[in-house]
């Protein structure tokens, strides 16, 4: 059996074996040591820079610039991960084009900011590569606390408590830790199992348990008094495990689904060769998770790839960059559309789009009217909390939080994309779990 | 294009860009490498007495220290003069300028401190028809230790001593090459123009160590672990080579003493800096050693352009033309008042400015909410740090009008007035 990228339907080995390594290789890849020297040479050490500013986790990127420039990226490192615990994978999947790099002064006089990304990654990487843990525990504070989720939230508040000397448990949904950073990213930003090496460098700290395919509230698993009565504090940051419907007919049709689901299975495959995907494909969305998919999709095989977004291109929640990421690697962007009607006799054959304009009342559907053929549809349309327990209140689809991370219910913090503070984006979440550490520490050592 | 053509002591070269002597000066094939380059003269590498050359080590000669992206700042070396038979040199000078008819060629020399040795190298090199010499008193290493080099250039009774043998066993131009590792570079070159010189040069290499090796603490450049200082040059000892020249050229003692510019020369521009400061022409090393010959081509086409602009058809009309405005401190105006502005279309907003001012000078930045970076008046003392660390130079200096009132001291901007006369200073004459 073999095939290529004209066959039609969904199928597998479009490509040959060339093109997959070719494909999903390190989409940016590191800077070597030289190039970091370079690098570095450009940051001027602003005074209070807009740089740190912009960062979530407020790293001091003018000094551990300033440590790579003189030849000690270990103390760089360091720098870094005291405020951000992924710094490793944030230097790799943060949006620095909207956060570090687009606030460099460097933007105004030339347009090109000092490549604060890969130099973070050039520090993380000297470090991580030594297998060299740059913290140690507090004295036992002899308080457990329990993480619901080991994604980026429940992964850095882990590190910051067992970091101030408390007994730590993860508890996860899945097989493997990593939340976003395993199952929800694309395969060539971090590529070489670096979700799990990054997970198992953290978890050197010491004194933090992991517990997988454990899921919050289900029947056998344990529920929030359950870990109320264990751990003195629990800390929930479990994500967003729905995915929003097209409330369309006919989207239950084959060829049809989550484009997180095709991204986590594209990361957890072990022969790319093996995975299907279709000739012609549609992603509808205009996030992350949909340049994500349609890219990947492209980079499968797939003949034909359009990411219909019901907005202008400008109002698209991707940045810039990923937009141009996906226009280089050869995806049509239709703006201003949005689904309409499914068509196909078991299983896809066409998406129809009706073309939209901002009306008084927002957007609105016009007459206009178009018909994409596709065998593959991917529906990024927003991601939605699943079940949570009763006592912790939800407002608008999100888990309310206050500014130190406590939720509604007593002992209970949370944060990450499940909370409705900050984007939702892994520097943020990170950020959140180590804030609500501290608040939590502060808590059970004051009470 | 200006006319670069260059008269120096009565030695014509057709620029006034020369090789120093040193180790791109060494042997005919570079020589001539440099002259196809469009060098205007060569002072050949300095050549020692008759007999078993010197030696150089075997291990590293050269340290350096450098700016971004590894541009070379500074540069240090440990090798002696020549190590080549003098015969082999003499021939081969020979050859070259025989070869090269319109371009200057001096002899570099540094032979022990006796007259006879002087006498028996300068006939010698009389055979060669090279243009002149040029008498060593600066190197710092290794030959210093014997007794020569710097070890007479910081003695001006011997530098006027040989000086002296020298224009008396020869007819040629002789120019004194002068140590900066001196307290008052005036005095050597009062010896060497009471000793007859013909020119000075300056300055030869700084003592120096580079950097330490800090595994094997040891000073770099390291030879089997251990080091030695060594002179240190390129673009890093310009200002030092610039101040010295500026001594000499208004020294009453030495005023019209040509002089030729060494220290750091690496574009036209540190050409002309050192002419417009007194050099009658220019010698370059570490430009050359770091880029190769063709360095010489951006200088002559940069100097051309900047005469035309100026108006200048000879390089004589700019050599020594910064030389009255050099003057002690005492003699400058305090009543001269500037203020720092800030051009904020300009402003990348980076805080260096405000860094630099807040915590190291006079509180006289102001940073707002929004990083809009403003110049206090009231505390402003015009250092002129915030223009030297801003980045994208959007600082200006912008000088009070006469009558205006300074808001940092209160007092209104008056006439020329200097420290000889200020009410504060001791020995201030009373003002008329």
């Amino acid at each position: 059996m073999s095939h290529s990228q004209l066959t039609e339907g969904i199928v597998p080995g479009r490509l040959d074996t060339e093109g997959y390594c070719k494909n999903f290789t390190d989409v940016a890849p590191p800077l070597g040591v030289q190039e970091a020297r370079i690098a570095a040479d450009r940051c001027y050490f602003c005074h209070d820079a807009p740089c740190m500013e912009a960062c979530p986790t407020s790293i001091d990127v003018p000094l551990f610039i300033r440590q790579i420039s003189t030849g000690t990226p270990e103390a760089a490192a360091r720098t870094i991960f005291e405020q951000n615990i992924l710094g490793g994978m944030c230097a790799r999947v943060c949006p620095t084009e909207t956060l570090c790099e687009g606030a460099c002064v460097r933007m105004d006089s030339e347009g090109e900011p000092v490549e604060i990304g890969a130099l973070q990654r050039f520090a993380t990487d000297t470090l991580m590569a030594k297998q060299d843990h740059p913290f140690s525990r507090a004295p036992s504070t002899g308080k457990s606390v329990a993480v619901v989720g080991a994604g980026p939230a429940g992964l850095a508040a882990a590190h910051r408590l067992a970091m101030l000397g408390h007994e730590v448990t993860i508890y996860d949904a899945h097989a493997k830790p990593g939340g976003l950073n395993e199952y929800g990213i694309a395969s060539y930003k971090a590529p070489g199992g670096f979700a799990q090496a990054e997970v198992a460098w953290l978890l050197q700290i010491g004194s933090i348990t992991v517990v997988e395919n454990w899921q919050l509230g289900r029947k056998g698993d344990g529920d929030l008094a359950d870990l109320l009565g264990d751990h003195d504090a629990v800390f929930l940051g479990m994500g967003l495990s729905g995915v929003n419907a097209l409330r369309l007919e006919g989207e239950d049709k084959s060829g049809i689904r989550p484009a997180t689901e095709f991204i986590a299975e594209l990361r957890q495959a072990s022969d790319l060769a093996s995975l299907p995907v279709g000739r012609d494909v549609v992603v509808i969305g205009g996030g992350m998770t949909a340049v994500d998919a349609a890219v990947q999709s492209k980079l499968l095989g797939a003949l034909n790839v359009s990411l219909v977004y019901r907005r202008a291109r400008a109002e698209m929640p991707a940045s810039l960059h990923e937009q141009e990421h996906a226009l280089t690697h050869g995806v049509s962007i239709i703006e201003n559309a949005a689904p309409v009607a499914i068509h196909g006799n078991g299983a896809v054959r066409e998406v129809e789009f009706a073309y939209t304009r901002s009306g008084p009342d927002g957007l609105e559907m016009t007459d206009a009217t178009f018909r994409l053929p596709a065998d593959q549809v991917f529906k990024a349309i927003g991601q939605t909390l699943g079940d949570t327990p009763a006592k912790v209140e939800v407002a608008g689809g999100k888990i309310k939080v206050d500014g130190a991370g406590r939720t509604t219910a007593p002992r209970v913090w949370a944060g990450g994309d499940c909370t409705h503070a900050g984007e939702d984006l892994t520097v943020t979440a990170v950020a959140q779990g180590r804030d609500a550490a501290q608040d939590i520490h502060h808590v059970l050592m004051e009470g | 294009m200006a006319d670069l053509r260059s008269e120096f002591i009565g030695i014509k070269s057709p620029n006034p860009f020369w090789l120093a002597s040193a180790p791109p000066t060494d042997k005919e094939y570079n020589v001539r490498r440099a002259f196809e380059a469009g060098w205007g003269g060569v002072v050949w590498k300095t050549l020692g007495s008759e007999g078993p050359p010197v030696v150089n080590v075997n291990g590293p000669r050269y340290g350096a220290i450098y700016g971004a992206d590894r541009r070379l700042l500074g540069l240090n070396n440990i090798e002696l003069i020549t190590d080549r038979p003098l015969e082999v040199n003499l021939r081969e000078i020979k050859s070259v300028k025989r070869d090269y008819p319109d371009r200057a060629l001096i002899v570099s020399l540094m032979v022990p401190c006796d007259e006879d040795s002087w006498k028996a190298i300068l006939a010698r090199v009389e055979d060669t028809e090279a243009d002149g010499v040029e008498l060593n008193f600066g190197c710092p290493h290794g030959m210093a230790e014997r007794g020569m080099g710097s070890a007479v250039g910081q003695v001006p009774e011997y530098i006027e001593m040989v000086t002296r043998w020298v224009k008396q066993h020869s007819r040629m131009p002789c120019i004194v090459k002068l140590t900066p590792n001196i307290s008052d570079i005036r005095g050597p070159a009062r010896a060497a123009k009471a000793g007859g010189a013909d020119a000075v040069s300056l300055i030869n290499t700084i003592n120096s160590i580079t950097s330490v090796d800090l595994d094997d603490f040891a000073p770099e450049p390291t030879i089997d672990g251990k080091g030695t200082h060594g002179g240190y040059c390129g673009p890093a000892v310009k200002p030092i080579a610039l101040n010295m020249v500026a001594e000499i050229a208004r020294d009453a003692e030495t005023a019209g003493l040509p002089i030729s510019g060494i220290g750091g020369v690496t574009t036209w521009r540190d050409g002309a800096e050192f002419m417009a400061l007194g050099a009658g022409n220019v010698q370059v090393c570490t430009a050359a050693m770091t880029y190769g010959f063709k360095v010489v081509q951006e200088m002559i086409s940069g100097l051309s352009e900047y005469m035309d602009r100026k108006g200048f058809t000879n390089t004589s009309e700019l050599v020594g033309r910064a030389v009255p405005n050099v003057t002690d401190w005492q003699y400058l105006n305090l009543n001269y008042v500037t203020k720092a502005e800030i051009v904020q279309d300009d402003c990348i907003k980076c805080g260096r400015c405000f860094a630099a001012c807040e915590d190291t000078s006079h509180q006289a930045i102001a940073m707002s909410e929004d990083r809009t970076f403003t110049v206090k008046d009231e505390e402003c003392v015009a250092c002129n740090l915030c223009v030297e660390v801003c980045p994208v130079d959007c600082i200006e200096m912008v000088q009070m009008a006469k009558g205006s009132v300074d808001p940092r001291t209160g007092e209104t901007v008056g006439d020329y007035a200097n420290w000889t006369t200020h009410p504060n200073n001791p020995s201030a004459t009373a003002a008329e």
